[in-house]
């Protein structure tokens, strides 16, 4: 398990889906049934036509690398320096997440570069979806 | 709001800013408002609307000593006080209140008798899909965006330091300003990483402080002592809370629909502003700022910085007081850009622009969560 963070989220009725899927190593994102809108974060209804009729699918886990910064300052639960950055999903989405398996400097992290999702537990309940540099 | 129906008669800092240990939130509120009064020559009693962000404005009022008949508490971040003169504005139009003050106090340094603690929650958006991943602080969320803006646009290092530079040459104009001494893109690339790319003398300040402003009906303004400053257009906008989730990393949609109500409503061009304010918690918040206002082209603005266009002797002064950068930051800046177009109309800023009759100062609140834009000038109507 991951050192120790005390910034630990508590899920809603309405993300309990996602974070339950992140415990099986499950990436979920919700798609409306209507105009087929797939969307991030959660929440029960389209945020584009307002339909209260989505499902929940799973991702492809590929991602590519957005925008990042590396954080120098000392952060506890964290290497020093660690990267802090926002992933594109296959599937459209953004989301933030931290790029691990992989040196944290601007020269291994190279903007577009592809990415895979790889599950990080923080707890018995939460595990968050961090992504690693896809293998070649 | 009708074009120059509404002014503003009095405006205040605290009378110290800075690293203030002795003095608490609430009190800097107060003193901001005391020294707005005094500038104004109005009374407590005389004030009949009152709004604040910071501190709930229920606590500002039985401070103060003030029943209002009028409250606005809007707190969408550094950019509040923008939307509160927009929205006082309105309540004095329509007739809800006469004479409104606004202020702001922020021990953002010192923290005595603060009242917010950041973050919140466990289960906010933010404390979900951010906060886990280390996105807890300004330095490392509100340049998320900077590296997907570089190289979409080929934004250099050193473009992004001159913001930096350039704004120092303004605070050494100003008394007041925290910082002073020359700085050269050397210096602000050799400073302490913060957050790559971002290094420190790219990032605010973090000090006390606080300001207030006195708005009320431009048929009242000529019979107060201050020259007064007039209200041309005003706007205001949201995104979202979450830096992930903005819909473009090179642009802020906050900025562009703030921005266009604001010019639209003073009926302005580009071309007739003299004194611009762009909220610079960190070095790029001035190039999406001159971008999404629409004084630059995508992907122009460090260059508009670089080739000295809002220096001193430019022909777009920006941030004339020194900035968040190098006059003062307390948390929530946007009333210190505010207090500086009032002082820029007034005639009466360390660094005046001669002949300066419009001034814009947009503000931005949270990470590009937010935004506010009022457009000002000191020719009556």
């Amino acid at each position: 398990m991951a050192k120790p963070n005390k910034s630990l989220p508590r899920p809603t009725p309405e993300s309990q889906h996602f974070w339950d899927g992140a415990l099986k190593g499950e990436l979920l994102l919700q798609q409306c049934d209507d105009c087929q809108h797939t969307y991030f974060p959660p929440r029960p209804f389209c945020p584009k036509c307002a339909n209260r009729s989505v499902s929940i699918i799973k991702a492809s886990g590929k991602a590519t690398l957005y925008s990042y910064v590396i954080n120098h300052r000392p952060l506890p639960g964290f290497d020093n320096p660690h990267s802090i950055a926002v992933v594109e999903l296959e599937e459209g989405p953004r989301m933030m997440t931290n790029i691990v398996d992989c040196p944290q400097t601007p020269e291994a992290l190279v903007l577009d570069m592809p990415l895979t999702v790889t599950f990080e537990a923080m707890s018995e309940d939460i595990k968050l979806a961090k992504f690693k540099p896809a293998e070649a | 709001m009708k074009p120059k129906s509404i002014a503003i008669v009095g405006a205040a800092e605290t009378t110290e800013l800075g690293v203030i240990p002795n003095v608490s939130q609430l009190q800097l509120h107060a003193d901001a408002a005391l020294n707005a009064l005094e500038d104004a020559g109005l009374k407590l009693s005389d004030i009949d609307g009152v709004a604040t962000a910071g501190e709930v404005p229920t606590n500002l009022a039985y401070y103060l000593g003030i029943t209002p008949t009028w409250v606005d508490g809007t707190s969408v971040g550094g950019c509040s006080f923008m939307l509160h003169v927009r929205h006082a504005a309105a309540a004095i139009e329509s007739g809800l209140c006469k004479t409104v003050l606004i202020t702001h106090g922020e021990s953002g340094r010192s923290r005595v008798g603060t009242s917010n603690s950041w973050p919140r929650g466990k289960s906010t958006l933010s404390a979900q899909f951010e906060t886990p991943f280390g996105a807890v602080a300004p330095p490392s969320m509100f340049t998320i965006p900077v590296l997907r803006y570089m190289k979409d646009f080929g934004l250099t290092h050193e473009q992004l330091a001159m913001v930096a530079v350039v704004q120092r040459e303004w605070a050494a104009k100003n008394p007041r300003a925290s910082f002073r001494d020359p700085l050269t893109v050397e210096d602000v690339l050799n400073s302490s990483m913060i957050s790559y790319p971002f290094r420190k003398l790219q990032c605010c300040l973090v000090t006390d402080g606080g300001g207030a402003l006195i708005l009320t009906s431009a048929e009242r303004a000529k019979d107060f002592p201050q020259k007064p400053v007039y209200l041309l257009g005003t706007g205001e906008s949201v995104e979202t809370p979450l830096i992930s989730q903005m819909e473009d990393f090179t642009t802020s949609k906050a900025f562009r629909v703030s921005g266009k109500k604001a010019f639209e409503e003073a009926g302005i061009s580009h071309s007739d502003v003299d004194h611009l304010m762009i909220y610079d918690a960190f070095a790029h918040l001035p190039i999406y700022g001159l971008e999404d206002l629409g004084f630059c082209e995508r992907g122009t603005a460090a260059e508009y910085i670089a080739g000295r266009n809002t220096a001193p002797g430019g022909e777009l002064p920006m941030n004339t007081n020194g900035g968040g950068l190098s006059y003062m930051h307390s948390g929530m800046y946007g009333m210190y850009a505010l207090q500086e177009s009032v002082r820029q109309m007034r005639g009466i800023a360390p660094a005046q622009i001669e002949n300066a009759k419009v001034s814009v100062a947009h503000g931005v609140g949270g990470m590009f969560a937010a935004s506010g834009t009022i457009v000002m000038t000191n020719e009556a109507p």
